[in-house]
């Protein structure tokens, strides 16, 4: 399964409440780089994202990961794999290494600090910090140290940035960026065409649960 | 007046902290005044055809099954009450049965087996009443947090569903505090005995002539099995009703909220 792509979508749908939320969609997402899933709101976005770590289940069709059905996988080894980060940054209750704790709880202080340091935070100010005290942004890297405590191979991120200042939505693409270079594929569900452009290496289009186009965006 | 007896216009007196209440209610937009008088109307009707009822009963000719049907009534009713507090919790009224079956078995077996009531019509259904009412106290409490809360939480345990952890760690956090909510109640109860109340059973006891310490410690096993079943049925059912809102790959259903959390 070496050359296998990262996710295989095969004629994924899901049923939603009023209509489709994704209608026959077939993709291919990379195993490089960071691929961008765009669209405007009620595309479908945020489905196929969670479709990527099973919180959500197609009822129809077949998600791939590295050629593999997700549905044969098992869900916590896969989700461990499949890391995520939320469009609101949930920060449980505690310190931020009790938050770091929840996803490896073996941690010690060397790997707790690490982490943070992956996410551009220092761990002299940020450890032993009330979880709840964060900014939205700091939150938001908290998240991101969390989800990388599972050692991640690809980072599914559902528009991260759209709670953020411009200053903390620049220093979070900065670490997907280096996620990315440093081979742990990333894909972004956003709708904001900029970041889009500062991002993406892939593009995918979403409309009313329809896959619209897919795209290289080769960087200078 | 003799004691204990009351006339119909001091039944209607006694309603009148209830309209206080329904004002409460409809001033601060609780929705409760509806449930108010329906409790009020239900408690009437119901505890007049008890009374009828429980003279058949306890009368010594009556066979012994009719009691335990009653306790089976009881614990049906429970389950059937459970379910309406929160029909948004999946197999949520198999749950509530099955533990408040458990709580009366062993409630029940325990009082008889330890020798503090005999076993008759006067004991059966009374016991049962009392083990089984306050489990069902607390078990609808909890229901009614879990349901309110998961949907409200929601991206909290997907957060923690992401991270790999199975669905009822997960949600442990949410279950924990529910089920402090609903026990608390009971522990405060056992804490202010003797002080803020006085239990029934005791003052019955002592009323009818058996010596306060022998009816203290009476009291004092009863309100330990109670407290026990109360714990264990509550958590048997938030524990059991956590693993059902979870698909077996770990995914959290969809849970809508009632009106009556907004």
């Amino acid at each position: 399964m070496a050359d296998a792509p990262l996710f295989a979508f095969e004629h994924v749908s899901v049923d939603g409440a009023q209509r489709p939320r994704l209608q026959d969609v077939s993709i291919v997402v990379p195993g490089r780089g960071v691929t961008a899933i765009a669209g405007p709101s009620g595309a479908g976005k945020s489905t196929l994202l969670r479709c990527c770590n099973r919180l959500e289940a197609p009822s129809d069709g077949v998600v791939r990961y590295r050629g593999e059905d997700v549905a044969a996988r098992d869900p916590l080894l896969h989700r461990r794999e499949v890391g995520m980060v939320f469009q609101q940054p949930v920060v449980f209750p505690g310190t931020v290494a009790d938050n770091l704790r929840v996803a490896d709880p073996q941690a010690g202080r060397e790997r707790l600090a690490e982490l943070l340091r992956r996410a551009a935070l220092d761990p002299d100010v940020y450890l032993e910090r009330d979880a709840s005290t964060l900014s939205g942004g700091e939150a938001q890297r908290a998240c991101l140290a969390r989800t990388l405590a599972t050692d991640p191979k690809v980072v599914l991120a559902d528009e991260p940035t759209s709670a953020l200042d411009e200053t903390a939505t620049a220093e979070l693409e900065r670490l997907m960026r280096s996620l990315a270079d440093d081979g742990v594929p990333v894909l972004l569900v956003t709708h904001n065409e900029p970041q889009l452009q500062r991002l993406a290496d892939h593009v995918i289009r979403l409309d009313e649960g329809h896959l619209t186009s897919t795209a290289e965006r080769p960087r200078g | 007046m003799d004691e204990g007896t009351i006339t119909v216009a001091g039944l209607v007196l006694s309603l009148s902290l209830v309209v206080v209440a329904i004002g409460i209610s409809l001033r601060e937009h609780l929705r409760l005044e509806r449930d108010m008088v329906v409790a009020v109307v239900r408690a009437l009707v119901q505890l007049l055809i008890v009374g009828a009822a429980l003279e058949l009963i306890v009368k010594p000719s009556t066979p012994l099954i009719w009691s335990w049907l009653w306790v089976a009534g009881i614990v049906l009713f429970s389950a059937v009450t459970v379910r309406r507090r929160a029909p948004q919790l999946p197999g949520v009224f198999g749950i509530a049965l099955t533990a408040n079956a458990t709580t009366a078995i062993v409630g029940l077996g325990l009082t008889f087996g330890l020798g503090i009531f005999a076993v008759n019509g006067r004991t059966v259904v009374p016991v049962a009443g009392m083990v089984v009412g306050n489990s069902l106290k607390s078990c609808v409490v909890v229901v009614q947090m879990l349901a309110s809360l998961i949907a409200d939480r929601r991206p909290d345990i997907e957060a923690r569903l992401a991270l790999g952890l199975r669905g009822t760690d997960a949600a442990r956090p949410i279950v924990r505090h529910s089920l402090r909510l609903a026990i608390n109640p009971q522990i405060e109860n056992m804490k202010a005995l003797g002080i803020v109340f006085l239990p029934g059973a005791m003052t019955g006891l002592i009323l009818a002539g058996v010596k306060p310490v022998d009816a203290v410690l009476v009291q004092l096993a009863l309100m330990y099995i109670i407290l026990g079943a109360v714990v264990v049925t509550t958590a048997m059912t938030a524990l059991v009703g956590t693993q059902r809102l979870f698909t077996s790959d770990e995914r959290l259903v969809t849970l809508v909220r009632s009106r009556e959390d907004e």
